[in-house]
């Protein structure tokens, strides 16, 4: 796998019911585009975070599909509507066949 | 333009940029998650004899990059003052101490980062906020040093300057620390390299003026270590010197060497005033 | 003027920049928009992009899409080697259809975004964005 890869999400602790509420993701990821050369001239093999979901009580808000265009540590914002209290889970999806999952409780009123 | 040397520049950027530079707000205010307030622009020092105003390298970056700095969230920078805090809850080395163990939280180092490089009596010789983490390592945890501006010491430097962010740069220039930082003061007004540049052909006398497609800087290192967007890293204050030093086509000092320590110690204190706001973004 | 040897210098050397400039696009990106839209027209109502006119570093650009309503919005890089950068697929608990990210461009291009709505149609948004060459940057 990628070194040092850390997922990061912010998500605000409550919301009132039906509220859309906006969400921020950061991965740590070098996001190598297997567009680069090594200094012996070899090209360097793509490696990138190629898909990201989240998901709301198992309801789908956002699967994104990345490619190698995407900056280092790649970073998505996206809005999301809240029914009830429940949990956010984010799923980023290595080349390497990794997955990296992390979870938000939010709390409805 | 303000001397001959960019009037030259000016023409090679006219070439090579026919639709203009980036433009930044320089009367933008730099507010972190609305609640550190930083200070990009102040008094000059009275040691500093050719400038009225000092500013912050964010005042000259591009609307987009500045924003990323102003929301912990979206500085990419702040990711490496996590692994730091990770780095400073770890025992490592024959005494079996971390950083927390004799400091406690690493928020107690607040202030810190800001009187670095600094004399360290014991050893007689100005330290680096650096050299004294890796002191600390080998003398106080019985550990490995860790590499010169290499991840574990970027990301602990990222954190010791991130609970410091706010707080004026504040590093002492006289005293036993004077002979070092006139041998700074000295290397920063030396022309080198091919293109024969010294530190203040660009970042004193020709600060905000265009370099190619470059917004120049006062070259103030208050921000270090900073997140390049150029290799979406932190880079330390050392290698950024090299780095300058190389582009006028000179062989340059290594990092941690002696000339790059009394550079570093003399280029702080240019922002005395400032505030800490590592770990910066810049372009 | 007069030219001393250091002016002809620095002007050889901008000369020399200039006629790679303005960058070459590489790729076909009508492929990648017929994959997505098979075809159909598409049209430019409904849809924004925001990008900056200038980017200081193409490592990193903010781009920004919205299409109220859309099922999916795919952006492109008309100039990069590979034009696809990703596609957003927005579900039922989404809270709107935008989306903010940062992207890699290997030099001046447009920027295209093209939002697939539920009746089958499509609407698209592009904008140039002048990747600038630094000075030094050390």
């Amino acid at each position: 796998m990628a070194d040092n890869v850390t997922p990061r999400v912010r998500v605000p602790r409550d919301a009132t019911a039906g509220e859309t509420i906006t969400i921020k993701t950061l991965i740590s990821h070098p996001m190598e585009s297997g567009q680069r050369k090594d200094g012996d001239g070899n090209t360097i093999p793509r490696s990138i975070i190629n898909r990201f979901t989240c998901e709301f009580n198992g309801e789908m808000v956002i699967d994104v599909t990345l490619e190698p265009a995407i900056s280092t540590n790649p970073f998505v914002e996206f809005e999301a509507v809240v029914p009830e209290s429940g949990s956010f889970v984010f799923t980023w999806y290595d080349d390497d066949g990794d997955v990296y999952t992390e979870t938000k409780e939010i709390a409805v009123s | 333009m303000k001397t001959k040397l960019l009037a030259t520049a000016s023409i090679c950027a006219a070439l090579t940029v026919p639709f203009g530079t980036v433009m930044a707000d320089e009367d933008a205010n730099l507010i972190i998650d609305g609640e550190i307030e930083i200070t990009v622009r102040a008094p000059a020092p009275d040691h500093l004899e050719n400038l009225d105003e000092i500013f912050s390298g964010w005042v000259y970056r591009a609307t987009e990059t500045q924003a990323l700095q102003a929301d912990d969230f979206e500085n990419p920078g702040m990711i490496f003052v996590d692994s730091g805090h990770d780095l400073w809850n770890t025992v490592e080395g024959e005494a079996g101490e971390s950083c927390a163990s004799c400091h406690g939280d690493a928020e107690e180092m607040a202030g810190v980062a800001a009187t670095y490089p600094k004399w360290n009596d014991a050893t007689e010789e100005v330290r680096t906020i650096s050299m004294q983490i890796n002191a600390c390592r080998t003398e106080q945890m019985g550990a490995e040093e860790w590499n010169l501006d290499k991840s574990e010491l970027l990301n602990m430097t990222a954190l010791l300057a991130s609970v410091s962010r706010g707080m004026p740069v504040n590093v002492a220039i006289d005293g036993p620390a004077q002979a070092t930082w006139e041998m700074g003061r000295d290397l920063y007004y030396t022309r080198t390299g091919q293109l024969d540049l010294s530190c203040a052909n660009c970042h004193e006398d020709n600060y905000g003026n265009n370099i190619r497609a470059d917004h120049l800087s006062q070259g103030q290192i208050n921000g270090f270590p900073t997140y390049r967007l150029k290799n979406a890293r932190l880079n330390g204050v050392h290698s950024r010197f090299r780095g300058c030093v190389r582009d006028t086509r000179a062989e340059t000092y290594s990092v941690g060497s002696p000339e790059f320590v009394a550079l570093e110690l003399y280029v702080m204190s240019r922002g005395n005033g400032l505030s800490i706001e590592g770990p910066s973004v810049r372009n | 003027m007069n030219f001393t040897r250091r002016n002809t210098l620095w002007m050889a050397m901008g000369t020399a920049i200039a006629t790679v400039l303005p960058f070459k696009a590489f790729a076909d990106v009508d492929a990648d928009i017929a994959a997505f839209t098979g075809g159909a027209d598409v049209g430019s109502e409904g849809i924004t992009l925001v990008a900056p006119e200038i980017a200081e570093n193409g490592n990193t650009v903010p781009v920004e899409v919205n299409a109220p309503g859309a099922e999916a919005i795919m952006i492109l890089a008309a100039g990069n080697p590979t034009p696809a950068v990703g596609t957003f697929n927005f579900g039922p608990l989404a809270g709107s259809q935008f989306a903010s990210t940062r992207i890699r461009l290997a030099g001046t291009q447009d920027v295209v975004a093209i939002a697939r709505m539920p009746d089958g149609s499509f609407v698209q948004a592009s904008q140039e964005v002048k990747v600038t060459i630094g000075g030094c940057g050390g």
